[in-house]
């Protein structure tokens, strides 16, 4: 039932997919990480993926819509090339969170789940990322920035541009 | 499990352990709000309306899902309970609409009542509310998204209920939103759709006006309406329905049905058929007045008066001229009982002629043959609900008889019953089946067979030879069974699978048809080889009551022509009148128009169908919305037709036949034996007198009728005469009359007189076409699908749009 022939993912995430769902009790357990690994990978839950893992997993794609609608980490549009993900939660808030989002989206020129025209940068507003020691703190994709000042920021962000052009 | 004892309320009540806390409440007549609990489907917690307070526990209690256990104390009406309560209605009602005055639901809203009864009025949110179009997701199913309370019942009821799944939660908190299972960015014109059964299973069991019903919204309000239980006049499962009716200017209008009377054999159920597709009735092509043939070619619309004699005149002439056996008639499977007994006694005593029949769906004269000497084999609908295995052979219950579909869904998954389904197609059932087992094309005989021991057939059932060992085993190991079967089953082959259901001692059977009456039709004997209650024809016999039927009719004691024969005559030139009520026979079985060109045909009918276009006389019938009487599903499950709806111009056809007979000289008092101390030939309109031990349940019948001001049949029109005449007459048909009028269900099993001698059912075995199942979809109905704006409409919704999420073998054919 579950077999699928031709996957969009590479034959890498097919093949560790192939796995994941024989792990669980429940094949339906695996919807969360194969989200996660899939938005990863084509860099937003499209609807080609949510109807393979519907299949993989012998869901409807609504079951796997519900489950995608509510967590707000994953994304059904594609992001920026670099995502810029800011912390406000009250650690960072209290060491200035909220100005180097600020900052952001004045320098960026978008707001909260928005992309530049450019498709190089996109920037939301999260939660505690784990960082709280050394807030305020920001994700970029998957590397950490923190301790930030509005300048500092704009070093990372001169950093990432620059290595888009290499 | 064992009881325990409570207290509730400083009440002390007994109950079984375990039991929900707001079920033992309902019982004990303690009333615990609730708005996401509903008995049947799972359990959701989500609403927080059920909240009590249970002595030694910190927090207050949701009682729809505690389960009892001795000793337990409980509170559910403390000023605490009844402020947290009222806390929750001002949450929900934080970014409610509040248009009760426009809205569907208002009148009949779980929320307005407990709004009411909390008194939440007023709220500590002042917000702006957050407002959302409504959405068309079907041509049936609206949603106003503001209104709902995320109570899920909607999404419960189509993922549990229904198998089908096209609802779903997306967001969380209060961003939350029911949506279908259609997005916008998949759906044709970028709008959300639902690719679902549209039975409207959602709406019905929304507790506010957030699912709405696209054939009723912004009709009327629920106190416009009369409600008027009904019998759903599309499949042969026969759901109990209840009417919403306003009255118009011509007659009075259906404008909703629904199950607000969930005392039926369907329970909760209705399918998109009952719930919206009485709008045909509405059709402009209807025809409200008789219409007569005039020489230049035309129909013409005359009187009354003047159709009744044209036909009553031209019937007496040609019986006198050509005899009753030139003549032909054929009556309808959405007739009720008392109309298709009249029909054919009719046929057999004015007309002299058993040359009667009806379009058979399903073969029940040999279905009561197979089952003739045997008691309490028959099964009814709410068997379905309650057995403990079932095998289902042959037929498709999700689209021809949705009820019974619905019914043991969930007999699986409340009881766990075992189904064990043979089919040739891979039917949507299968989901819920323990067993499911691929038949080869044309084998179900085979099947029969091997059931039954013959291990030789077993190639002819399916290849897979070991499936086949097994799915028999397991049924051999079931004590008792409930063995439904399709109408693709018939004769011979219908014999044997009953013959190897026999052989289990507590099997019982069915057989499923596909019109609200086409166990009735056959019943009442519009067969030309059976007299009614499957009673043989042959020669009389004044010793044996078999004979009883034929000697109060005077009738034939020789078989008469079957519908196909009736065709037959007509092209060899021997038919010299036809006589339809409410059939479409010239579509159904491809006539050849030309070939009736020397017949007088006259067509009793809702619309100038295939066969109404080639009548002489064409007379307006009532549909059975319009007409009282009583109907027998597929089960044998009888149950009272009552008058919803009206229609300037039109008379039922039981009104019809009597005054045709009554035109033609007949004695109408012999027809229908009515009026106080009528007493011809023994035919008596008695009030239980001759019926010895029953007649105390006449009499309470006699009593309840003068009670309600009602005068005992009075008229030659009154079906409740002619429904004493099947129950003195008909065997099986032993009816209990107040259980009738007070609209339950009772079962009746077929009574077939064991044949006498091998003449049998020929003509079934011989030709199988005979027996013609409609083979209805979900959005089909036999004839009455083209005039039905609802139907069509749907039709053309699931023609539209992709099938994503549903097999489409359940919806397209
Ligand atoms: S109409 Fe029936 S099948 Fe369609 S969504 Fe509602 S409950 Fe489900
Ligand atoms: S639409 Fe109605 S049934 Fe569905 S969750 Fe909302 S309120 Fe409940
Ligand atoms: S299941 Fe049959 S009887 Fe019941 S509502 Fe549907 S069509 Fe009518
Ligand atoms: S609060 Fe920002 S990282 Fe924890
Ligand atoms: S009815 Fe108990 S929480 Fe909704």
């Amino acid at each position: 039932m579950s077999t699928v022939t031709k996957s969009i993912f590479t034959p890498e995430l097919a093949a560790y997919f192939d796995r994941l769902v024989t792990v669980y009790p429940l094949k339906r357990s695996a919807l969360i990480p194969m989200l996660l690994y899939s938005q990863d990978e084509v860099g937003y839950v499209s609807e080609a993926v949510i109807q393979e893992i519907a299949k993989r997993l012998d869901l409807f794609d609504l079951d796997v819509r519900s489950v995608l609608s509510y967590y707000s980490m994953l994304r059904t549009k594609p992001a920026g090339k670099y995502n810029v993900q800011v912390c406000t939660n009250i650690s960072c808030m209290l060491r200035g969170g909220y100005e180097i989002l600020d900052h952001c989206k004045r320098r960026l020129g978008i707001e909260h789940k928005q992309t530049t025209a450019d498709g190089m940068f996109s920037l939301e507003e999260v939660e505690c990322i784990g960082d709280c020691c050394s807030a305020p703190a920001m994700q970029v994709n998957y590397e950490f920035h923190d301790e930030l000042t509005p300048q500092k920021v704009d070093e990372i962000l001169d950093e990432y541009a620059a290595e888009d052009r290499k | 499990m064992a009881d325990v004892t409570i207290t509730v309320d400083g009440k002390k009540i007994t109950a079984p352990a375990g039991t929900l806390l707001i079920e033992v409440c309902k019982t004990a007549g303690i009333e615990i709000p609730a708005f996401c609990y509903y008995p049947g489907l799972s359990l959701q917690a989500a609403c927080r309306m059920c909240v009590v307070r249970q002595e030694k526990v910190p927090k207050l209690q949701t009682a729809c899902t505690t389960q009892i256990a001795e000793g337990q104390v409980f509170f559910t009406d403390t000023p605490e309970v009844v402020q947290a309560r009222k806390a929750t209605l001002q949450l929900l009602l934080g970014n409610h609409p509040l248009d009760c005055p426009v809205c569907d639901a208002g009148g009949e809203c779980e929320l307005q009542d407990m709004t009411f009864k909390y008194g939440a009025a007023d709220s500590f949110y002042a917000e702006p509310k957050n407002h959302r179009e409504e959405q068309k997701w079907s041509p049936v199913v609206y949603f106003d998204r503001p209104r709902c309370i995320l109570c899920y019942r909607c999404v419960r009821v189509c993922g549990e209920g229904m198998d089908v799944f096209a609802l779903a939660v997306e967001n969380r908190g209060s961003s939350s939103i029911i949506v279908p299972n259609v997005p916008a960015q998949l759906a044709p014109d970028n709008l959300a759709q639902l690719d679902c059964e549209q039975c409207g299973m959602c709406i019905d069991i929304c507790p506010v006006g957030a699912l709405t019903s696209g054939t009723y919204r912004y009709k009327t309000r629920p106190w416009e309406m009369n409600h008027v239980a009904t019998v759903c006049t599309h499949c042969g499962d026969g759901c109990k329905t209840t009417l919403g009716v306003r009255s118009t200017s011509d007659g009075s209008q259906i404008v909703r049905g629904d199950n607000r009377d969930k005392s039926g054999i369907n329970g909760d159920f209705l399918c998109n058929k009952g719930r919206y597709a009485f709008d045909f009735a509405n059709n402009s092509e209807r025809i409200t007045q008789p219409l007569v043939r005039q020489p230049n070619g035309e129909l013409k619309p005359v009187s009354w008066e003047e159709a009744l004699t044209y036909v009553g005149t031209k019937f007496a002439e040609l019986l006198n001229t050509h005899g009753g056996r030139s003549f032909g008639v054929i009556g309808g499977n959405r007739l009720t009982n008392e109309e298709a007994y009249l029909l054919q006694k009719f046929a057999r005593s004015v007309l002299h002629t058993n040359n009667i029949d009806h379009h058979r769906t399903a073969d029940y004269a040999a279905f009561a043959q197979s089952l003739a000497g045997t008691a309490g084999r028959g099964a009814s609908l709410r068997d379905t609900l309650i057995a403990k295995a079932v095998l289902l052979v042959g037929g498709d219950p999700t689209n021809q008889n949705p009820a019974t579909a619905w019914n043991l869904r969930s007999n699986v998954r409340h009881n766990g019953a075992r189904l064990y389904i043979a089919n040739i197609t891979e039917i949507k059932l299968r989901r819920q089946a323990r067993a499911f087992l691929h038949v080869a094309e044309y084998g179900y005989g085979a099947l029969a067979e091997y059931l039954a021991g013959d291990d030789s057939t077993s190639s002819s059932v399916t290849p897979d030879s070991a499936a086949l060992a097994s799915f028999r085993d397991a049924l051999r190991s079931e004590e008792s069974l409930l063995i439904l079967i399709g109408n693709e089953l018939r004769g011979a082959e219908l014999k044997r699978l009953i013959d190897f259901g026999l052989t289990i001692p507590g099997a019982k059977f069915a057989l499923l048809a596909d019109y609200a009456n086409s166990r009735g039709a056959a019943d009442m004997g519009l067969l030309p080889d059976l007299l009614p209650g499957y009673t043989h024809i042959g020669p009389i016999d004044t010793a044996d009551p078999a004979s009883r039927i034929a000697l109060e009719y005077h009738s034939p004691t020789s078989p008469g022509l079957d519908l196909l024969e009736i065709f037959d005559a007509a092209t060899v030139g021997n038919l010299s009148a036809l006589y339809v009520a409410g059939a479409n026979p010239v579509a159904r079985y491809d006539v050849d128009p030309a070939t009736l060109k020397n017949t007088f045909i006259v067509v009793q009918d809702m619309f100038l169908t295939e066969t109404a276009v080639l009548a002489d006389v064409v007379l307006p019938a009532a549909n059975l919305y319009e007409k009282s009487g009583c109907v027998s599903n597929s089960y044998g499950d009888l149950q009272q037709v009552k008058k919803a709806a009206d229609r300037a111009g039109v008379r039922s056809d039981f009104e019809m036949i009597v005054r045709i007979a009554d035109k033609m000289g007949a004695d109408v008092r012999k027809l229908v034996p009515f009026g106080p101390g009528s007493n011809s030939e023994g035919i008596s309109a008695d009030m239980g007198q001759t019926r010895g031990a029953e007649s105390g349940e006449a009499d309470r019948h006699a009593v309840w009728l003068t009670a309600n001001n009602l005068e005992p049949r009075l008229s030659p029109f009154d079906p409740s005469a002619m429904l004493d005449e099947i129950q003195r007459l008909v065997p099986g048909y032993k009816l209990l009359r107040l259980q009738l009028l007070s609209g339950n269900d009772q079962h009746l099993s077929p009574a077939a007189v064991p044949i006498r001698d091998d003449a049998g059912l020929v003509q079934i075995s011989n030709r199988r076409d005979l027996v013609l199942p409609a083979n209805d979809t979900l959005f089909t109905s036999g004839s009455l699908t083209r005039y039905s704006a609802s139907l069509n409409d749907l039709q053309q919704n699931q023609l539209r749009q992709p099938i994503i999420q549903i097999d489409n073998k359940t919806v397209v054919d």
